[in-house]
């Protein structure tokens, strides 16, 4: 019993410690005052739900899906009082901010439904305890760090889940505009559409020479047609790409390349006697059929 | 630790590993040059795709050889760099410029059988 | 994942030929542990390699230290190489590219300095040179 209560109030002393310290009668606190929000669940999670409805909150959840979020949520908040453990909460709002996210969920809506929880559990505390100061002051300083604490992590969590999966949406786009197409045997085309940013260059580059060893590439053409303007660090990264192309194995025919890119290219200094560009695509695929059909055929088995 | 060359048709084929010394490539240079004279063959392949890093020195030695066996009357061709090594070798500026490459060791036999290039 | 067990640091002393293979297969594994993708750790056990190459051929001997950093705005990686070897004389040319006197090819330190997010290099004569290099994962 004794074994069971220390390891419980340096439990609680996790998230009891505020700037006012540790507290370390907090855990026996803890424990009373989330009895009683355990007693009057029920009632405690409709007062909730009503706030979050008048507020306007969840708007595109329905009452359903809000009700069991909501029992959820209460369940879990009365457990991390309970126990101190952040760790258990930061994955359950990591998982739930996974589940609502994509049903339009905003930030301040996630804040304000925990700050909401949180009024509504104060309250209670408030009109339970009131009746002895004292009572009600050692109440509230364990319960306010603690719920500081919740409302914290929970943010941080969905704020967190939010710009994971913003940085996945950039990634699958990023490829998405950058299709490597394999169109005849040993024949790959790259068509560059856009501004590239460094970024998209690196992506761009590594999806190419994977696409050169998964296809057996022979031959790249790179099409810069639909590419306005480049910076010199871009033409830096396309010319890097072109190099590294044909150390993995694969010759690369630049086409479309308009005025600006040359004069660019040029200035930073690229012999474009070395790199083999070439008017338009369709120019492009004719060369490299012709390198492709010279490269298939020996010419003179003599030369052994 | 030697590295292994085998002899394929009128080819020398040497398989370079990761954890090779600066000692082993030089040494393989040696003997490449060496076999490449006794066997009178017309063509090596460096196959590196056990290679992790390509770094200024390894370069280096590949160029070497290449240029050493060229002066034999031979040719070569380094074939497996991997993309990232790819990656890496020209944002550190080497290109290996005049060495030839091919994706691997099918493609480096198809280049050595096709002969050497017309002047374009 | 257990934060805990990651490596966030290595060191290697540097005295022969073999130590730069060490250096850079052990780099190379801490980098992808970290996160960085294929291509990182390549660069980054490519850089590991000429530094620790040129500590080999200039200095005889040093140590290549491998740190990770995570602070509140990112997270990363540090390289450094330290000797107390002789220094470099003429730091100008060195930073350029081909500079080497020992036929050995090291230094490298120009490709180097542009293919990581921060490097910063200091050698005096007689006291040694310290190299270091930050990339920071993306």
């Amino acid at each position: 019993m004794t074994m069971k209560r220390t390891a419980q109030r340096r439990v609680a002393a996790d998230i009891a410690t505020g700037p006012a310290g540790v507290k370390p009668h907090h855990a026996d606190v803890l424990r009373e005052l989330v009895a009683h929000l355990r007693d009057n669940r029920d009632s405690l999670c409709e007062e909730w739900m009503r706030r979050i409805n008048s507020a306007q909150f969840l708007a595109s959840m329905s009452v359903e899906e809000i009700q069991a979020e909501c029992w959820s949520v209460y369940d879990n908040y009365l457990g991390t009082l309970e126990t101190g453990s952040l760790e258990a909460l930061e994955s359950y709002a990591h998982d739930l901010s996974e589940r609502i996210i994509p049903r339009s969920v905003e930030t301040q809506e996630v804040v304000g439904i925990v700050l909401l929880l949180r009024d509504v559990l104060a309250r209670s505390l408030f009109s339970e305890y009131r009746q002895d100061e004292n009572t009600l002051t050692r109440i509230l300083d364990a319960y306010e760090p603690a719920a500081n604490r919740i409302a914290n992590t929970v943010a941080v969590g969905f704020v967190e889940e939010r710009e994971r999966i913003i940085r996945h949406q950039q990634e699958a786009i990023g490829e998405l505009s950058t299709p490597v197409l394999p169109v005849r045997k040993r024949l790959l085309i790259l068509p560059i559409v856009g501004i590239i940013d460094p970024q998209r260059a690196h992506q761009l580059t590594e999806q190419l020479l994977h696409g050169i060893r998964n296809n057996r590439a022979k031959v790249v053409v790179m099409d810069l047609t639909g590419v306005p303007e480049v910076d010199a660090a871009v033409a830096n990264h396309l010319v890097q790409t072109v190099e590294a192309a044909r150390l993995v194995g694969a010759d690369v025919i630049v086409t479309g390349v308009a005025p600006e890119i040359a004069q660019t290219l040029v200035t930073i200094g690229v012999d474009l006697g070395k790199m083999r560009t070439i008017g338009d695509l369709q120019g492009g695929i004719e060369e490299a059929e012709r390198l492709l059909g010279y490269m298939v055929t020996p010419i003179d088995q003599s030369t052994k | 630790m030697e590295i292994p060359v085998l002899k394929q048709n009128n080819y020398l084929i040497a398989s370079i590993q990761a954890a090779l010394c600066d000692g082993d490539l030089i040494a393989l240079r040696e003997k490449l040059v060496n076999l490449v004279t006794k066997n009178r063959s017309s063509g090596v392949i460096l196959d590196v795709s056990g290679l992790d890093v390509m770094d200024s020195f390894s370069a280096r030695i590949m160029r070497d050889i290449t240029h050493m066996i060229r002066l034999r009357g031979s040719r070569s061709v380094i074939v497996g760099i991997q993309p990232a090594v790819a990656f890496s070798m020209v944002q550190l500026g080497l290109t290996l410029h005049g060495v030839p490459t091919a994706l691997d060791l099918e493609e480096g036999l198809a280049y050595l059988d096709s002969g050497p290039a017309p002047p374009p | 994942m257990d934060a805990k067990q990651l490596q966030r640091k290595l060191q290697v002393t540097i005295k022969s030929v073999p130590d730069i293979v060490t250096a850079r297969q052990q780099g190379r594994h801490m980098a992808l542990q970290l996160g960085f993708s294929e291509t990182e750790a390549t660069i980054i056990a490519t850089v590991i390699s000429e530094f620790a190459r040129n500590i080999v051929i200039y200095a005889r001997a040093g140590e290549i230290t491998l740190k990770h950093i995570n602070n509140s705005n990112r997270e990363g990686i540090v390289l450094i190489a330290k000797d107390n070897g002789p220094g470099i004389t003429d730091m100008e040319r060195a930073m350029m590219g081909g500079y080497s006197t020992s036929g050995g090819l090291g230094l490298g330190l120009s490709g180097a300095r542009h293919i990581v997010d921060e490097f910063d290099i200091k050698s005096d004569l007689g006291a040694g040179t310290t190299v270091m290099a930050t990339k920071w994962l993306n």
